[in-house]
């Protein structure tokens, strides 16, 4: 089946992001497909390039691009959320007057629009929620 | 309680939060909103807390919130008119439905699995 994650938990404040990625890859393991992840809500935070947890806890922004990487799941992320919390891509923090960005490839900004295409496109749409 | 018939449509939006001390009402409604700028036929379900956001006469929080009281105010130019609450969480709050900002309708734990079922796309805030 082709599924698609909504993450709207912070990461290291709630379990709803380890807990998304964690099910991300027992899909894969039994041969389903994730397409993408939408991060919405406090989820958004899971984006920054910036997050920098000590070594011997897990890296939630580097598995997500490892997922990417390796199974082409798109990480999309709400671009209102975002900025509202002070994530901005390089485009954005221009567009600000921002000296700096902490969202960046392969994690993309986009509108909630997409979210509502994303649950329309998938066979199944599960949210992780604090 | 009054049972409600089966609702149907292409989104459900389950708002469980109350309008103030977090941005879960907002973020929920703004889905909302999108999806039914998108073309979708929107749901909308207040459950526990998120009853608190019917209430007539909100205002913005000490906190510099805006509140959503205006944002349920544009529902109707959204074209979203399915609008239910839980009615065991209105009680709970000493509310009644002529307490309600919008015409809403009571949504009874029976009827629940249907209208979820009811709908292609469930969102929960």
């Amino acid at each position: 089946m082709r599924y698609g994650l909504l993450v709207e938990g912070a990461p290291y404040s709630s379990q709803a992001s380890h807990s998304a990625l964690r099910f991300a890859m027992a899909l894969i393991a039994r041969g389903h497909r994730v397409e993408s992840v939408f991060f919405y809500h406090d989820g958004v935070y899971n984006a920054s390039r910036l997050a920098a947890p000590p070594q011997d806890e897990p890296h939630l922004h580097d598995a997500w691009c490892s997922l990417h990487a390796e199974h082409a799941t798109r990480l999309q992320v709400c671009i209102a959320a975002a900025l509202r919390r002070g994530l901005l891509d390089s485009r954005e923090a221009d567009r600000h007057g921002k000296s700096g960005h902490s969202v960046e490839p392969p994690f993309e900004l986009t509108g909630l629009g997409q979210l509502v295409d994303l649950g329309h496109s998938v066979d199944r749409l599960v949210t992780f929620a604090p | 309680m009054p049972t409600c018939p089966p609702v149907t449509g292409d989104v459900l939006v389950i708002l469980r939060h109350a309008p103030h001390g977090s941005s879960w009402l907002r973020e929920g409604l703004d889905a909302a909103l999108v999806a039914a700028a998108f073309g979708q036929s929107v749901t909308l379900l207040f459950q526990g807390d998120g009853v608190l956001a019917l209430a007539k006469g909100q205002q913005g929080g000490p906190l510099g919130q805006k509140g959503t009281a205006a944002t349920l105010d544009m529902l109707a130019m959204y074209d979203i008119e399915s609008v239910h609450f839980d009615p065991e969480a209105l009680e709970r709050f000493g509310l009644a439905q002529q307490d309600l900002q919008l015409p809403a309708t009571a949504v009874d734990a029976g009827s629940l699995p249907p209208m979820i079922a009811g709908h292609r796309l469930v969102l929960t805030f």
